[in-house]
């Protein structure tokens, strides 16, 4: 692969950790830690919001997360021509 | 039938298939001992992970951890599922591509330094002894409170299954038998799961059934906090712990777990770049199939307990009361002399003390389950606690004969040779083991902690830089590795252990962040440590450079390879 190839796919690459990584703060540090107390005062169901980001939600989107990645990079890997 | 002839039969099944499939994979290369061959297939290999992963502390200890501390115990759901999400995205697929059997082999070549390498074995030997020790003994525990026989007894019938099919098949015989130790665990932990979320509140699905309202109508959780503000405890839903510390604790955990050696080594099995990172995925789906229902198990039990023996007569309590007071997890004190039992948050006043693993092994019979319900925890602990017990016995053998012997000692050995190394340490590290597990060092819960934050004082940083930061070099990574951990046994020894004068009190910690979350600080300070020498020594060599850019494309990993 060429130098300039290379740098871009790096480029692409960093590009999607950086939101897919902004995503898992959000629903960990944000909503379960440090909005917990705001969320809290809203109800769905019998769980308080900010209390199943900690215990349940932020799970459910960790494992989207990687779902996620794992679609992109294959689509990134075949566009680059990188792919095995 | 009774409990006890349900669990021998369930153990009896679940160990014949264990070692029938430990016969069946043996490995006959060092390549096989080492990353099974490197041709697991991701599924498998998520599987294996999750069992790996899953220790008997997440099986038996993290439902009660959560069950008392309510709010407070997210730290270790978030902890210890997020970290997966680093290792997918920042380390699984680029050091599969790397393409070696070990942690050390990659931050000894990619820093190009014999000094970096032994660091890393130091380091992953110590991370891997203090977790050893702690699954040896859960095993006895579950032996011991199952199936009646001694604790040390019990360690040592671990410790030959483990030396059996650890020894024989190495990686290879690992990775298959911890793919059927995780359906049993996972089948054992769901099992009594959905009987008690059908039971309390006619919802089979335990994710859904703690956020449903009981057969009173009351939303279960609505009731649990005013349960607990009525014997004066904190609210359920919310925390005591300070919003920085569990911050920092978070952090720690999700650093540390994507730093810790045995879970990095499980994705060295794989073929190909491609399925490093979807393994990840699957062995995450696979842990928060647990990792979720355990606060649904956590508010059940809480809820149960509670409505069954606050302000009942002592002579009313159920049978299973009575069982578990004989294994001294429940204490009752009547302090009062009224005859009825008194659970409440004033120290002074309360007369029931309840050690938090019971909320899993007693829950099924709490909640009136069949025995077979009963016996099938007890399989499911022990395999928890085996699975974790070899995956980190494979990383000592490996760091041993690989890291230090054919790398550092003797480069010359034959494949052959290796292979009978790799054995011989695999032994020797069960029996190193074993002797933890039969004379525990008293800090063995605290070291567990130190564990973490070794890992992310050490690993992370010097692995995450060597990827992603061409132009960090062995100075950097190296200084930055030694003064990360130095921190951390300081901060431990002085904070956790009390090693360093008077045990100081929590108000004097730096601020405001406890030993457990104290990983993240030393993980910083090597961060800004290494890139700090790194800029002020000269560049890696030119052939470096090449291998860093050559790990950032997955195509031409080919198959994991140590020459």
């Amino acid at each position: 692969m060429s130098n300039k190839n290379m740098k871009a796919y790096w480029k692409e690459n960093l590009g999607y950790l950086a939101i897919l990584l902004s995503i898992w703060f959000l629903v960990s540090y944000v909503f379960g830690i440090l909005l917990v107390n705001q969320l809290n005062t809203i109800k769905i169901g019998g769980f308080k919001l900010g209390f199943w980001f900690a215990q349940q939600g932020s799970m459910y989107v960790f494992v989207i997360l990687i779902f996620v990645y794992v679609k992109l990079m294959n689509r990134l890997d075949k566009k680059y021509g990188v792919d095995e | 039938m009774g409990i006890l002839t349900w669990t021998w039969i369930l153990v009896g099944i679940s160990f014949a298939i264990y070692i029938g499939i430990a016969i069946w994979a043996r490995a006959g290369s060092s390549k096989e001992f080492y990353v099974a061959g490197g041709g697991v297939p991701p599924i498998m290999n998520g599987m294996a992970t999750a069992a790996d992963w899953m220790s008997a502390a997440s099986f038996i200890s993290l439902a009660g951890i959560v069950s008392f501390t309510g709010y407070d115990g997210s730290v270790y759901l978030m902890g210890w599922t997020g970290g997966y999400v680093l290792l997918a995205l920042l380390l699984a697929p680029y050091l599969r591509k790397f393409g070696k059997f070990t942690v050390p082999d990659f931050i000894g070549d990619r820093y190009y330094s014999n000094t970096a390498r032994v660091v890393a074995v130091i380091a992953a030997l110590i991370v891997s002894f203090t977790y050893v020790a702690g699954q040896m003994r859960g095993v006895g525990i579950v032996f011991s409170r199952y199936l009646e026989v001694d604790i040390n007894t019990g360690v040592y019938i671990g410790m030959a299954i483990v030396l059996f099919y650890a020894v024989l098949g190495g990686m290879k015989g690992i990775t298959y038998t911890q793919v059927a130790q995780y359906c049993v665990l996972i089948f054992a932990f769901m099992v009594p799961a959905i009987f008690i979320s059908i039971q309390m509140t006619g919802n089979p699905i335990p994710q859904l059934g703690f956020g449903s309202a009981g057969h009173d109508g009351v939303y279960l959780l609505d009731k649990l906090d005013g349960l607990q503000r009525e014997l004066g405890f904190s609210e359920y839903t919310s925390g005591t712990k300070s919003m920085i510390d569990v911050f920092a604790i978070t952090t720690a955990l999700m650093v540390g777990t994507a730093g810790l050696p045995h879970v990095i080594v499980r994705f060295f099995t794989v073929p190909k770049v491609k399925d490093a990172r979807v393994s990840a995925g699957w062995a995450l789906l696979f842990i928060a199939i647990l990792y979720t229902t355990v606060p649904a198990v956590a508010v059940f039990a809480r809820t149960n307990l509670i409505e069954t023996v606050s302000n009942t007569k002592y002579s009313e309590l159920p049978q299973w009361f009575n069982n578990w007071e004989k294994t001294g997890l429940l204490k009752f004190d009547d302090k009062n002399g009224d005859g009825v039992v008194q659970y409440v948050a004033n120290k002074k006043k309360n007369e029931l003390k309840i050690d938090r693993d019971i909320m899993v092994l007693a829950n099924p019979e709490i909640a009136k389950l069949p025995n077979w319900v009963v016996a099938l925890v007890g399989a499911g602990g022990l395999a928890a606690a085996l699975s974790t017990a070899a995956g980190l016995l494979l990383v000592i053998a490996s760091s041993i004969s690989h890291d230090l012997f054919k790398k550092i000692i003797k480069p010359d050995i034959s494949e052959k040779g290796e292979l009978v190394a790799a054995r011989l340490s695999a032994f020797v590290a069960v029996c190193v083991a074993g002797y933890f597990g039969i004379n525990p060092p008293g800090f063995v819960a605290a070291v567990v902690a130190l564990a973490f934050g070794l890992a992310a004082a050490s690993f992370f940083p010097a692995i995450l830089l060597g990827i992603f930061d061409k132009r960090m070099n062995k100075e950097g990574a190296v200084s930055g590795m030694i003064v990360g951990l130095t921190l951390m046994f300081y901060y431990m020894a002085k904070y956790k252990l009390g090693w360093i004068g008077e045990l100081p009190p929590s108000s004097e910690w730096w601020f405001g962040i406890s030993p457990e979350g104290f990983g993240t600080v030393a993980m910083i300070v090597n961060f800004v440590v290494s890139i700090v020498v790194s800029r002020l020594t000269t560049a890696p060599p030119q052939k470096v450079q090449e291998i860093v850019e050559h790990i950032r494309i997955p195509s031409g990993a080919g198959e994991a390879n140590g020459h």
